[in-house]
Protein backbone atom coordinates (compact mmCIF):
# COMPACT_ATOMS: atom_id res chain seq x y z
CA UNK A 1 0.00 0.00 0.00
CA UNK A 2 1.43 3.40 -0.88
CA UNK A 3 1.34 6.39 1.42
CA UNK A 4 -1.52 8.08 -0.28
CA UNK A 5 -3.91 5.19 0.16
CA UNK A 6 -2.88 4.95 3.78
CA UNK A 7 -3.68 8.59 4.36
CA UNK A 8 -7.06 8.43 2.74
CA UNK A 9 -8.32 5.78 5.12
CA UNK A 10 -10.02 8.11 7.55
CA UNK A 11 -11.49 5.48 9.84
CA UNK A 12 -10.03 2.05 10.44
CA UNK A 13 -12.19 -0.99 10.97
CA UNK A 14 -12.49 -2.80 14.29
CA UNK A 15 -14.05 -6.20 14.87
CA UNK A 16 -15.52 -7.11 18.25
CA UNK A 17 -13.72 -10.14 19.66
CA UNK A 18 -15.44 -10.38 23.02
CA UNK A 19 -17.84 -8.42 25.22
CA UNK A 20 -17.63 -8.55 29.01
CA UNK A 21 -20.27 -7.26 31.42
CA UNK A 22 -18.41 -5.27 34.08
CA UNK A 23 -21.47 -4.20 36.06
CA UNK A 24 -25.16 -3.41 35.55
CA UNK A 25 -24.40 -0.51 33.20
CA UNK A 26 -20.83 -1.08 32.03
CA UNK A 27 -19.37 -3.33 29.35
CA UNK A 28 -15.89 -3.89 27.98
CA UNK A 29 -15.60 -4.42 24.22
CA UNK A 30 -12.44 -6.24 23.13
CA UNK A 31 -11.31 -5.92 19.51
CA UNK A 32 -9.30 -8.18 17.24
CA UNK A 33 -7.15 -5.28 16.11
CA UNK A 34 -4.12 -3.68 17.72
CA UNK A 35 -4.13 0.05 18.42
CA UNK A 36 -0.87 1.78 19.19
CA UNK A 37 -1.78 4.25 21.92
CA UNK A 38 -0.18 5.91 24.94
CA UNK A 39 -1.97 6.04 28.31
CA UNK A 40 -4.20 9.11 28.35
CA UNK A 41 -4.55 9.45 24.59
CA UNK A 42 -7.94 8.83 23.00
CA UNK A 43 -9.55 7.52 19.83
CA UNK A 44 -12.73 8.67 18.10
CA UNK A 45 -15.03 5.67 17.88
CA UNK A 46 -17.45 5.77 14.96
CA UNK A 47 -20.76 3.98 14.60
CA UNK A 48 -21.64 4.69 10.95
CA UNK A 49 -24.70 6.91 10.48
CA UNK A 50 -25.09 7.23 14.27
CA UNK A 51 -22.32 9.28 15.87
CA UNK A 52 -18.64 9.42 16.76
CA UNK A 53 -17.31 9.92 20.31
CA UNK A 54 -13.95 10.05 22.07
CA UNK A 55 -12.86 7.07 24.19
CA UNK A 56 -9.70 6.02 25.94
CA UNK A 57 -8.61 2.40 25.69
CA UNK A 58 -8.97 0.36 28.87
CA UNK A 59 -6.81 -2.50 27.55
CA UNK A 60 -4.10 -2.43 24.93
CA UNK A 61 -3.44 -6.05 23.99
CA UNK A 62 -5.99 -6.77 22.72
CA UNK A 63 -7.42 -3.28 22.45
CA UNK A 64 -10.60 -2.64 24.40
CA UNK A 65 -12.89 0.16 25.51
CA UNK A 66 -14.89 0.07 28.72
CA UNK A 67 -18.15 1.93 28.33
CA UNK A 68 -20.99 3.03 30.57
CA UNK A 69 -24.51 3.11 29.13
CA UNK A 70 -25.29 6.80 29.01
CA UNK A 71 -26.83 8.25 25.87
CA UNK A 72 -27.77 7.40 22.31
CA UNK A 73 -24.26 6.47 21.18
CA UNK A 74 -23.67 3.99 24.00
CA UNK A 75 -27.18 2.59 23.58
CA UNK A 76 -26.33 1.74 19.96
CA UNK A 77 -22.88 0.45 20.92
CA UNK A 78 -24.46 -1.89 23.50
CA UNK A 79 -26.54 -3.49 20.73
CA UNK A 80 -23.39 -4.77 18.99
CA UNK A 81 -22.35 -8.42 19.23
CA UNK A 82 -19.21 -10.45 18.85
CA UNK A 83 -18.01 -10.27 15.23
CA UNK A 84 -19.69 -6.91 14.54
CA UNK A 85 -17.69 -4.04 13.12
CA UNK A 86 -17.16 -0.48 14.15
CA UNK A 87 -14.58 2.12 13.19
CA UNK A 88 -12.11 4.53 14.73
CA UNK A 89 -9.65 7.28 13.94
CA UNK A 90 -6.77 8.34 16.12
CA UNK A 91 -5.10 8.07 18.54
CA UNK A 92 -5.18 11.76 19.37
CA UNK A 93 -3.96 14.08 22.10
CA UNK A 94 -1.23 14.06 24.69
CA UNK A 95 -1.21 11.38 27.35
CA UNK A 96 0.15 11.04 30.86
CA UNK A 97 3.86 11.31 31.59
CA UNK A 98 4.72 7.95 33.08
CA UNK A 99 8.19 8.66 34.39
CA UNK A 100 7.18 9.25 38.00
CA UNK A 101 8.78 7.36 40.84
CA UNK A 102 6.00 7.03 43.35
CA UNK A 103 2.50 7.81 42.17
CA UNK A 104 -1.05 7.95 43.42
CA UNK A 105 -3.85 7.46 40.93
CA UNK A 106 -7.23 8.85 41.93
CA UNK A 107 -10.03 7.54 39.71
CA UNK A 108 -13.69 8.42 40.01
CA UNK A 109 -16.36 6.20 38.43
CA UNK A 110 -15.76 5.60 34.72
CA UNK A 111 -12.53 7.57 35.07
CA UNK A 112 -10.94 4.28 36.07
CA UNK A 113 -11.14 3.13 32.44
CA UNK A 114 -9.22 6.26 31.49
CA UNK A 115 -6.26 5.45 33.74
CA UNK A 116 -6.17 1.66 33.29
CA UNK A 117 -3.31 1.69 30.79
CA UNK A 118 -1.47 4.18 32.97
CA UNK A 119 -1.81 1.99 36.07
CA UNK A 120 -0.43 -0.95 34.10
CA UNK A 121 2.55 1.16 33.04
CA UNK A 122 3.40 2.47 36.50
CA UNK A 123 5.92 0.47 38.44
CA UNK A 124 4.96 1.64 41.89
CA UNK A 125 1.58 3.16 42.45
CA UNK A 126 -1.30 3.45 44.83
CA UNK A 127 -4.76 3.46 43.30
CA UNK A 128 -7.77 5.10 44.93
CA UNK A 129 -11.08 4.35 43.25
CA UNK A 130 -14.19 6.27 44.23
CA UNK A 131 -17.68 5.20 43.21
CA UNK A 132 -21.22 5.99 44.30
CA UNK A 133 -21.95 2.50 45.56
CA UNK A 134 -20.89 -1.13 45.37
CA UNK A 135 -22.83 -1.88 42.20
CA UNK A 136 -20.84 0.79 40.29
CA UNK A 137 -17.52 -1.00 40.78
CA UNK A 138 -15.55 -2.66 38.00
CA UNK A 139 -11.98 -3.93 37.50
CA UNK A 140 -12.05 -5.01 41.17
CA UNK A 141 -10.03 -8.12 40.40
CA UNK A 142 -7.82 -6.43 37.86
CA UNK A 143 -6.21 -3.81 40.09
CA UNK A 144 -5.23 -3.61 43.73
CA UNK A 145 -7.22 -0.52 44.77
CA UNK A 146 -8.38 1.40 47.82
CA UNK A 147 -12.10 1.44 47.15
CA UNK A 148 -14.29 4.27 48.45
CA UNK A 149 -18.05 4.49 48.11
CA UNK A 150 -20.30 7.41 48.92
CA UNK A 151 -22.67 5.15 50.87
CA UNK A 152 -20.06 2.80 52.34
CA UNK A 153 -21.66 -0.23 50.65
CA UNK A 154 -18.12 -1.47 50.09
CA UNK A 155 -14.69 -0.23 51.14
CA UNK A 156 -14.10 3.11 52.79
CA UNK A 157 -17.23 5.21 53.33
CA UNK A 158 -16.54 8.62 51.88
CA UNK A 159 -15.01 10.40 48.91
CA UNK A 160 -11.84 9.39 47.13
CA UNK A 161 -10.51 12.83 47.99
CA UNK A 162 -10.91 12.15 51.74
CA UNK A 163 -8.91 8.98 51.29
CA UNK A 164 -6.27 10.89 49.32
CA UNK A 165 -5.86 13.46 52.10
CA UNK A 166 -5.36 10.65 54.63
CA UNK A 167 -2.81 8.96 52.46
CA UNK A 168 -0.77 12.12 51.88
CA UNK A 169 -0.64 12.80 55.60
CA UNK A 170 1.01 9.42 56.11
CA UNK A 171 3.27 9.09 53.10
CA UNK A 172 5.14 11.14 50.50
CA UNK A 173 4.35 10.78 46.80
CA UNK A 174 5.94 12.26 43.66
CA UNK A 175 2.86 12.70 41.51
CA UNK A 176 -0.91 12.40 41.53
CA UNK A 177 -2.76 11.28 38.42
CA UNK A 178 -6.49 11.74 38.25
CA UNK A 179 -9.40 10.92 35.95
CA UNK A 180 -13.09 11.14 36.71
CA UNK A 181 -15.79 13.73 37.33
CA UNK A 182 -14.19 17.16 36.94
CA UNK A 183 -15.44 18.41 40.29
CA UNK A 184 -13.55 15.54 41.93
CA UNK A 185 -10.44 16.21 39.85
CA UNK A 186 -10.50 19.86 40.86
CA UNK A 187 -10.52 18.79 44.51
CA UNK A 188 -7.67 16.38 43.84
CA UNK A 189 -5.72 19.18 42.17
CA UNK A 190 -6.34 21.55 45.10
CA UNK A 191 -5.06 18.88 47.49
CA UNK A 192 -2.01 18.31 45.27
CA UNK A 193 -1.28 22.05 45.34
CA UNK A 194 -1.58 22.15 49.10
CA UNK A 195 0.87 19.28 49.49
CA UNK A 196 3.05 20.69 46.68
CA UNK A 197 2.82 17.52 44.62
CA UNK A 198 2.70 17.49 40.83
CA UNK A 199 -0.66 16.58 39.37
CA UNK A 200 -1.92 15.42 35.98
CA UNK A 201 -5.62 15.38 35.21
CA UNK A 202 -7.41 13.93 32.19
CA UNK A 203 -10.16 16.31 31.12
CA UNK A 204 -13.30 15.67 29.14
CA UNK A 205 -15.14 18.10 26.86
CA UNK A 206 -17.61 17.71 24.04
CA UNK A 207 -15.53 16.98 20.93
CA UNK A 208 -16.07 17.20 17.22
CA UNK A 209 -12.84 17.22 15.23
CA UNK A 210 -10.51 15.71 17.82
CA UNK A 211 -7.64 17.38 15.94
CA UNK A 212 -7.53 20.88 17.34
CA UNK A 213 -9.40 23.07 14.90
CA UNK A 214 -13.13 23.28 15.59
CA UNK A 215 -12.88 24.75 19.09
CA UNK A 216 -15.74 22.62 20.50
CA UNK A 217 -13.58 21.28 23.30
CA UNK A 218 -12.28 24.66 24.50
CA UNK A 219 -11.42 24.98 28.18
CA UNK A 220 -10.34 28.60 28.48
CA UNK A 221 -7.75 29.09 25.75
CA UNK A 222 -6.80 25.42 25.75
CA UNK A 223 -8.15 22.70 23.48
CA UNK A 224 -8.80 19.50 25.38
CA UNK A 225 -8.36 17.31 22.27
CA UNK A 226 -5.04 18.81 21.20
CA UNK A 227 -3.38 20.54 24.16
CA UNK A 228 -4.69 17.74 26.41
CA UNK A 229 -6.68 15.72 27.27
CA UNK A 230 -4.10 15.32 30.04
CA UNK A 231 -3.03 18.60 31.63
CA UNK A 232 -0.33 19.12 34.23
CA UNK A 233 -0.33 21.43 37.24
CA UNK A 234 1.24 24.35 35.35
CA UNK A 235 -1.65 24.32 32.90
CA UNK A 236 -4.38 23.49 35.40
CA UNK A 237 -3.36 26.44 37.55
CA UNK A 238 -4.07 28.81 34.64
CA UNK A 239 -7.26 27.17 33.43
CA UNK A 240 -10.05 29.19 35.00
CA UNK A 241 -12.76 26.94 33.57
CA UNK A 242 -11.25 23.79 35.10
CA UNK A 243 -13.59 22.44 37.75
CA UNK A 244 -16.18 25.12 37.03
CA UNK A 245 -17.41 25.34 33.45
CA UNK A 246 -17.82 23.02 30.52
CA UNK A 247 -19.13 23.60 27.02
CA UNK A 248 -22.25 21.97 25.62
CA UNK A 249 -22.70 20.59 22.10
CA UNK A 250 -24.26 23.91 21.09
CA UNK A 251 -21.18 25.76 22.32
CA UNK A 252 -22.86 27.35 25.32
CA UNK A 253 -20.74 27.55 28.44
CA UNK A 254 -22.44 25.78 31.35
CA UNK A 255 -21.49 25.17 34.95
CA UNK A 256 -20.42 21.60 35.73
CA UNK A 257 -23.36 21.27 38.11
CA UNK A 258 -25.82 22.08 35.34
CA UNK A 259 -23.98 19.75 32.97
CA UNK A 260 -24.14 16.76 35.33
CA UNK A 261 -27.78 17.40 36.14
CA UNK A 262 -28.59 17.32 32.43
CA UNK A 263 -26.89 13.96 31.97
CA UNK A 264 -28.03 11.83 34.84
CA UNK B 1 12.46 47.81 6.50
CA UNK B 2 9.85 45.40 5.24
CA UNK B 3 6.29 46.51 5.91
CA UNK B 4 4.03 43.52 6.44
CA UNK B 5 0.97 45.53 7.33
CA UNK B 6 -2.07 45.63 5.15
CA UNK B 7 -5.55 47.03 5.43
CA UNK B 8 -9.10 45.94 4.85
CA UNK B 9 -11.35 48.88 4.05
CA UNK B 10 -9.43 51.15 6.39
CA UNK B 11 -8.90 48.66 9.20
CA UNK B 12 -5.18 48.16 9.64
CA UNK B 13 -3.73 44.64 10.12
CA UNK B 14 -0.16 44.26 11.36
CA UNK B 15 0.24 41.39 8.92
CA UNK B 16 -2.02 39.81 6.28
CA UNK B 17 -2.90 36.58 8.14
CA UNK B 18 -6.47 36.21 9.41
CA UNK B 19 -7.82 33.33 11.48
CA UNK B 20 -10.83 32.08 9.47
CA UNK B 21 -14.29 31.62 10.90
CA UNK B 22 -15.08 28.24 12.49
CA UNK B 23 -11.47 27.53 13.34
CA UNK B 24 -10.84 27.80 17.10
CA UNK B 25 -12.98 30.94 17.36
CA UNK B 26 -15.54 29.51 19.77
CA UNK B 27 -14.34 31.56 22.73
CA UNK B 28 -12.78 34.98 23.31
CA UNK B 29 -9.85 33.24 25.00
CA UNK B 30 -9.05 31.32 21.81
CA UNK B 31 -9.34 34.49 19.73
CA UNK B 32 -6.80 36.09 22.07
CA UNK B 33 -4.56 33.06 21.69
CA UNK B 34 -4.60 33.54 17.90
CA UNK B 35 -3.44 37.15 18.37
CA UNK B 36 -0.76 36.07 20.85
CA UNK B 37 0.41 33.75 18.10
CA UNK B 38 0.76 36.54 15.55
CA UNK B 39 -2.55 36.50 13.65
CA UNK B 40 -3.13 39.87 11.97
CA UNK B 41 -6.87 39.54 12.55
CA UNK B 42 -9.13 36.81 13.91
CA UNK B 43 -12.65 35.78 13.01
CA UNK B 44 -15.09 34.32 15.52
CA UNK B 45 -17.10 31.17 14.84
CA UNK B 46 -20.20 32.31 12.94
CA UNK B 47 -22.99 33.28 15.31
CA UNK B 48 -26.59 32.74 14.41
CA UNK B 49 -30.15 33.61 15.30
CA UNK B 50 -30.87 30.70 17.63
CA UNK B 51 -29.32 28.08 19.88
CA UNK B 52 -28.23 25.22 17.64
CA UNK B 53 -26.57 21.88 18.35
CA UNK B 54 -25.06 21.48 14.90
CA UNK B 55 -24.71 18.06 13.32
CA UNK B 56 -23.74 14.77 14.91
CA UNK B 57 -20.23 13.41 14.41
CA UNK B 58 -18.23 12.72 12.38
CA UNK B 59 -18.44 16.39 11.57
CA UNK B 60 -14.78 17.13 10.79
CA UNK B 61 -12.34 14.68 9.22
CA UNK B 62 -8.99 14.68 7.47
CA UNK B 63 -9.46 12.84 4.18
CA UNK B 64 -5.82 12.93 3.15
CA UNK B 65 -5.68 16.01 0.92
CA UNK B 66 -7.61 18.37 3.09
CA UNK B 67 -10.41 18.44 5.60
CA UNK B 68 -14.09 17.76 5.10
CA UNK B 69 -16.51 19.25 7.60
CA UNK B 70 -20.19 19.47 8.28
CA UNK B 71 -20.15 20.99 11.72
CA UNK B 72 -23.51 22.59 10.99
CA UNK B 73 -23.12 25.96 12.70
CA UNK B 74 -23.61 25.04 16.36
CA UNK B 75 -23.80 27.97 18.71
CA UNK B 76 -25.65 29.45 21.64
CA UNK B 77 -27.43 32.04 19.46
CA UNK B 78 -26.64 35.76 19.59
CA UNK B 79 -28.97 36.51 22.48
CA UNK B 80 -27.08 34.15 24.79
CA UNK B 81 -23.63 35.54 24.16
CA UNK B 82 -23.35 38.86 25.97
CA UNK B 83 -20.54 37.62 28.19
CA UNK B 84 -18.52 36.55 25.16
CA UNK B 85 -19.36 39.72 23.20
CA UNK B 86 -18.25 41.84 26.08
CA UNK B 87 -14.89 40.06 26.20
CA UNK B 88 -14.49 40.30 22.43
CA UNK B 89 -15.20 44.04 22.47
CA UNK B 90 -12.25 44.57 24.83
CA UNK B 91 -9.75 43.06 22.40
CA UNK B 92 -7.65 45.79 20.74
CA UNK B 93 -6.57 43.74 17.71
CA UNK B 94 -9.02 43.50 14.81
CA UNK B 95 -11.68 40.91 15.57
CA UNK B 96 -13.99 39.94 12.71
CA UNK B 97 -17.51 39.09 13.88
CA UNK B 98 -18.96 36.41 11.62
CA UNK B 99 -22.74 36.03 11.51
CA UNK B 100 -25.15 33.77 9.65
CA UNK B 101 -28.89 33.47 9.23
CA UNK B 102 -31.51 31.77 7.15
CA UNK B 103 -33.50 34.95 6.49
CA UNK B 104 -32.39 38.50 5.74
CA UNK B 105 -34.06 39.52 9.00
CA UNK B 106 -31.69 37.23 10.92
CA UNK B 107 -28.66 39.05 9.52
CA UNK B 108 -30.27 42.41 10.22
CA UNK B 109 -31.34 41.55 13.77
CA UNK B 110 -27.98 40.09 14.72
CA UNK B 111 -26.18 43.11 13.28
CA UNK B 112 -28.45 45.50 15.19
CA UNK B 113 -27.80 43.55 18.38
CA UNK B 114 -24.03 43.25 18.14
CA UNK B 115 -23.47 46.76 16.88
CA UNK B 116 -23.60 48.06 20.46
CA UNK B 117 -20.38 46.14 21.14
CA UNK B 118 -18.75 48.24 18.42
CA UNK B 119 -17.28 45.49 16.25
CA UNK B 120 -14.82 46.85 13.68
CA UNK B 121 -15.73 44.28 11.07
CA UNK B 122 -18.77 42.05 10.50
CA UNK B 123 -18.48 39.15 8.09
CA UNK B 124 -21.63 37.73 6.53
CA UNK B 125 -21.41 33.97 6.28
CA UNK B 126 -23.80 33.45 3.39
CA UNK B 127 -21.87 30.45 2.17
CA UNK B 128 -22.09 27.57 4.64
CA UNK B 129 -22.85 24.33 2.79
CA UNK B 130 -23.54 22.35 5.96
CA UNK B 131 -26.91 23.61 6.97
CA UNK B 132 -30.24 23.74 5.23
CA UNK B 133 -30.29 27.00 3.24
CA UNK B 134 -26.80 27.89 4.50
CA UNK B 135 -25.73 28.95 1.03
CA UNK B 136 -29.05 30.51 0.07
CA UNK B 137 -27.73 34.06 -0.12
CA UNK B 138 -24.54 33.28 -1.99
CA UNK B 139 -26.21 31.43 -4.85
CA UNK B 140 -27.19 34.42 -6.95
CA UNK B 141 -26.35 38.09 -7.39
CA UNK B 142 -29.69 39.40 -6.23
CA UNK B 143 -29.82 37.57 -2.91
CA UNK B 144 -26.20 38.34 -2.08
CA UNK B 145 -26.77 42.01 -2.86
CA UNK B 146 -30.02 42.14 -0.87
CA UNK B 147 -28.52 40.75 2.29
CA UNK B 148 -25.48 42.99 1.97
CA UNK B 149 -27.61 46.11 1.43
CA UNK B 150 -29.96 45.29 4.30
CA UNK B 151 -27.10 44.79 6.72
CA UNK B 152 -25.29 47.93 5.54
CA UNK B 153 -28.40 49.95 6.32
CA UNK B 154 -28.21 49.07 10.01
CA UNK B 155 -24.46 48.58 10.38
CA UNK B 156 -23.59 52.22 11.06
CA UNK B 157 -19.86 52.53 10.45
CA UNK B 158 -18.98 48.86 10.75
CA UNK B 159 -17.10 47.31 7.84
CA UNK B 160 -19.27 44.66 6.15
CA UNK B 161 -17.67 41.70 4.37
CA UNK B 162 -19.82 39.08 2.64
CA UNK B 163 -18.11 35.70 2.52
CA UNK B 164 -18.76 33.97 -0.76
CA UNK B 165 -19.21 30.39 -1.80
CA UNK B 166 -17.18 28.73 -4.56
CA UNK B 167 -20.13 26.42 -5.24
CA UNK B 168 -21.53 28.75 -7.93
CA UNK B 169 -20.94 29.41 -11.62
CA UNK B 170 -20.26 33.15 -11.38
CA UNK B 171 -18.52 34.13 -8.17
CA UNK B 172 -17.05 37.33 -9.61
CA UNK B 173 -20.49 38.60 -10.67
CA UNK B 174 -21.80 37.89 -7.18
CA UNK B 175 -18.86 39.78 -5.72
CA UNK B 176 -19.58 42.70 -8.05
CA UNK B 177 -23.23 42.74 -6.97
CA UNK B 178 -22.12 42.82 -3.32
CA UNK B 179 -19.79 45.73 -4.05
CA UNK B 180 -22.62 47.66 -5.67
CA UNK B 181 -24.81 46.89 -2.63
CA UNK B 182 -22.27 48.53 -0.35
CA UNK B 183 -19.92 45.71 0.73
CA UNK B 184 -16.65 47.12 2.06
CA UNK B 185 -14.65 44.01 1.17
CA UNK B 186 -15.17 40.42 0.01
CA UNK B 187 -14.02 37.19 1.61
CA UNK B 188 -13.59 34.26 -0.78
CA UNK B 189 -13.93 31.38 -0.34
CA UNK B 190 -15.94 29.27 2.05
CA UNK B 191 -15.68 25.49 1.72
CA UNK B 192 -16.19 23.48 -1.47
CA UNK B 193 -18.97 20.90 -1.36
CA UNK B 194 -17.78 17.33 -1.19
CA UNK B 195 -18.35 13.84 0.14
CA UNK B 196 -16.24 10.94 1.36
CA UNK B 197 -17.56 7.39 1.67
CA UNK B 198 -15.94 4.75 3.83
CA UNK B 199 -16.07 1.71 1.57
CA UNK B 200 -15.81 -0.76 4.46
CA UNK B 201 -18.68 0.85 6.33
CA UNK B 202 -20.45 1.46 3.03
CA UNK B 203 -21.61 4.81 4.35
CA UNK B 204 -20.72 8.46 3.92
CA UNK B 205 -18.23 9.29 6.65
CA UNK B 206 -19.86 12.54 7.73
CA UNK B 207 -23.08 12.19 9.67
CA UNK B 208 -24.49 14.98 7.48
CA UNK B 209 -23.27 12.89 4.53
CA UNK B 210 -22.15 15.91 2.48
CA UNK B 211 -19.71 18.49 3.71
CA UNK B 212 -17.38 21.31 2.83
CA UNK B 213 -13.81 20.70 1.73
CA UNK B 214 -10.99 22.91 2.95
CA UNK B 215 -7.22 22.77 3.12
CA UNK B 216 -4.61 22.08 0.41
CA UNK B 217 -7.07 20.34 -1.93
CA UNK B 218 -9.04 23.54 -2.55
CA UNK B 219 -6.20 26.06 -2.95
CA UNK B 220 -6.33 26.26 -6.77
CA UNK B 221 -10.10 26.73 -6.58
CA UNK B 222 -9.68 29.58 -4.10
CA UNK B 223 -6.90 31.22 -6.12
CA UNK B 224 -9.04 31.11 -9.25
CA UNK B 225 -11.99 32.65 -7.41
CA UNK B 226 -9.90 35.47 -5.97
CA UNK B 227 -8.26 36.09 -9.35
CA UNK B 228 -11.66 36.43 -11.04
CA UNK B 229 -13.11 38.60 -8.31
CA UNK B 230 -10.11 40.94 -8.42
CA UNK B 231 -10.80 41.60 -12.09
CA UNK B 232 -14.38 42.56 -11.29
CA UNK B 233 -14.31 44.62 -8.08
CA UNK B 234 -12.36 47.50 -6.55
CA UNK B 235 -12.95 46.66 -2.88
CA UNK B 236 -10.32 44.63 -1.02
CA UNK B 237 -10.46 40.83 -0.97
CA UNK B 238 -9.64 38.42 1.83
CA UNK B 239 -8.33 35.34 0.04
CA UNK B 240 -9.21 32.16 1.91
CA UNK B 241 -8.77 28.51 1.02
CA UNK B 242 -5.94 26.04 1.29
CA UNK B 243 -3.19 28.34 2.47
CA UNK B 244 -0.71 26.50 4.66
CA UNK B 245 2.56 28.40 4.18
CA UNK B 246 4.07 31.72 3.15
CA UNK B 247 4.34 30.83 -0.52
CA UNK B 248 0.63 29.94 -0.62
CA UNK B 249 -0.17 33.25 1.04
CA UNK B 250 1.90 35.20 -1.49
CA UNK B 251 0.22 33.32 -4.34
CA UNK B 252 -3.17 34.43 -3.02
CA UNK B 253 -1.97 38.01 -2.61
CA UNK B 254 -0.62 38.01 -6.17
CA UNK B 255 -4.05 36.81 -7.31
CA UNK B 256 -5.51 39.92 -5.70
CA UNK B 257 -6.01 39.35 -2.00
CA UNK B 258 -5.19 42.15 0.46
CA UNK B 259 -5.15 39.64 3.32
CA UNK B 260 -5.38 35.88 3.65
CA UNK B 261 -7.70 33.64 5.66
CA UNK B 262 -6.04 30.77 7.49
CA UNK B 263 -8.23 27.85 8.55
CA UNK B 264 -7.25 24.22 8.06
CA UNK B 265 -3.56 25.11 8.28
CA UNK B 266 -4.09 25.37 12.04
CA UNK B 267 -4.58 21.61 11.93
CA UNK B 268 -1.54 20.98 9.75
CA UNK B 269 0.88 23.24 11.63
CA UNK B 270 -0.72 24.17 14.94
CA UNK B 271 -1.43 27.68 16.10
CA UNK B 272 2.19 28.69 15.32
CA UNK B 273 1.13 28.75 11.70
CA UNK B 274 0.52 32.51 11.72
CA UNK B 275 4.03 33.33 12.85
CA UNK B 276 5.49 30.83 10.39
CA UNK B 277 3.56 32.23 7.45
CA UNK B 278 4.49 35.80 8.37
CA UNK B 279 8.19 34.86 8.50
CA UNK B 280 8.02 33.04 5.21
CA UNK B 281 6.28 36.01 3.54
CA UNK B 282 8.99 38.28 4.88
CA UNK B 283 11.78 36.04 3.56
CA UNK B 284 10.22 35.91 0.13
CA UNK B 285 9.83 39.68 0.06
CA UNK B 286 13.45 40.12 1.08
CA UNK B 287 14.68 37.77 -1.64
CA UNK B 288 12.53 39.50 -4.21
CA UNK B 289 13.19 43.06 -3.07
CA UNK B 290 9.68 44.06 -2.07
CA UNK B 291 9.20 46.47 0.83
CA UNK B 292 5.47 46.36 1.28
CA UNK B 293 2.67 43.83 0.97
CA UNK B 294 0.75 46.42 -1.01
CA UNK B 295 3.28 46.13 -3.85
CA UNK B 296 2.38 42.48 -4.35
CA UNK B 297 -1.41 42.61 -4.30
CA UNK B 298 -2.76 41.53 -7.67
CA UNK B 299 0.60 41.54 -9.49
CA UNK B 300 -0.24 38.27 -11.25
CA UNK B 301 -2.73 40.28 -13.29
CA UNK B 302 -0.16 42.64 -14.76
C1 LIG C 1 -14.23 22.88 10.93
C2 LIG C 1 -14.56 24.07 10.08
C3 LIG C 1 -15.57 24.94 10.49
C4 LIG C 1 -15.89 26.06 9.74
N1 LIG C 1 -16.86 26.90 10.18
C5 LIG C 1 -17.11 28.05 9.50
C6 LIG C 1 -18.03 29.01 9.99
O1 LIG C 1 -18.63 28.86 11.06
N2 LIG C 1 -18.23 30.13 9.26
C7 LIG C 1 -17.57 30.37 8.09
O2 LIG C 1 -17.78 31.42 7.49
N3 LIG C 1 -16.69 29.48 7.61
C8 LIG C 1 -16.44 28.33 8.28
N4 LIG C 1 -15.51 27.43 7.79
C9 LIG C 1 -14.82 27.74 6.53
C10 LIG C 1 -13.47 28.41 6.78
O3 LIG C 1 -13.61 29.64 7.43
C11 LIG C 1 -12.70 28.61 5.47
O4 LIG C 1 -13.44 29.47 4.64
C12 LIG C 1 -12.44 27.31 4.72
O5 LIG C 1 -12.08 26.31 5.64
C13 LIG C 1 -11.34 27.43 3.68
O6 LIG C 1 -10.11 27.83 4.26
P1 LIG C 1 -8.93 26.79 4.67
O7 LIG C 1 -8.66 25.95 3.47
O8 LIG C 1 -7.79 27.65 5.08
O9 LIG C 1 -9.46 25.98 5.78
C14 LIG C 1 -15.19 26.31 8.54
C15 LIG C 1 -14.18 25.44 8.14
C16 LIG C 1 -13.84 24.32 8.88
C17 LIG C 1 -12.74 23.42 8.42
S1 LIG D 1 -12.68 18.75 19.29
FE1 LIG D 1 -12.27 20.19 17.73
S2 LIG D 1 -10.79 21.45 18.66
FE2 LIG D 1 -11.01 19.85 20.06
Amino acid sequence: MNNMEKEQKVHKKLTIKQIINENYKTKTFFFNEKIDIKPGQFIMLWLPAIDEKPFTLSYKKPAAVTVELKGNFTKELFKLKKGDNLFYRGPFGDGFTASAKKAVVVAGGMGLAGVSLLIENLKKSKVIFGAKQKRDLFFKNRFDMDICTDDGSIGYKGFATDKLRKLLKEEKYDIIYTCGPEIMMKKVFDIAEKYKIKCEASLERFMRCGIGICGSCACGDKLVCKDGPVFNSDNLRKMNDFGRYTRLKNGRKASLQEYHKGRS
Amino acid sequence: MIDLSTSIAGVKLKNPTILSSGILGTSPELIKRAFENNAGAATIKSIGPKLRDGNNNPSVINFGHGLLNAVGLPGPGYKNMDVEFNELSKIKDPVIWSIYGSKIEDFVNITKYIIKYKPKIIELNISCPNKENGMLFSQDKKSAANVTRSVKEVAEKTIIIPKLSPNVANISEIAYACEKAGADAINAINTVQGMVINIDAKKPVLYYKKGGMSGPAIRPIAVRCVYDIYENVKIPIIGTGGITNGRDAIEMIQAGASAVGIGSAVYYHGINVFGNIVNEIKEWMQENSYNSIKEIIGIAHE
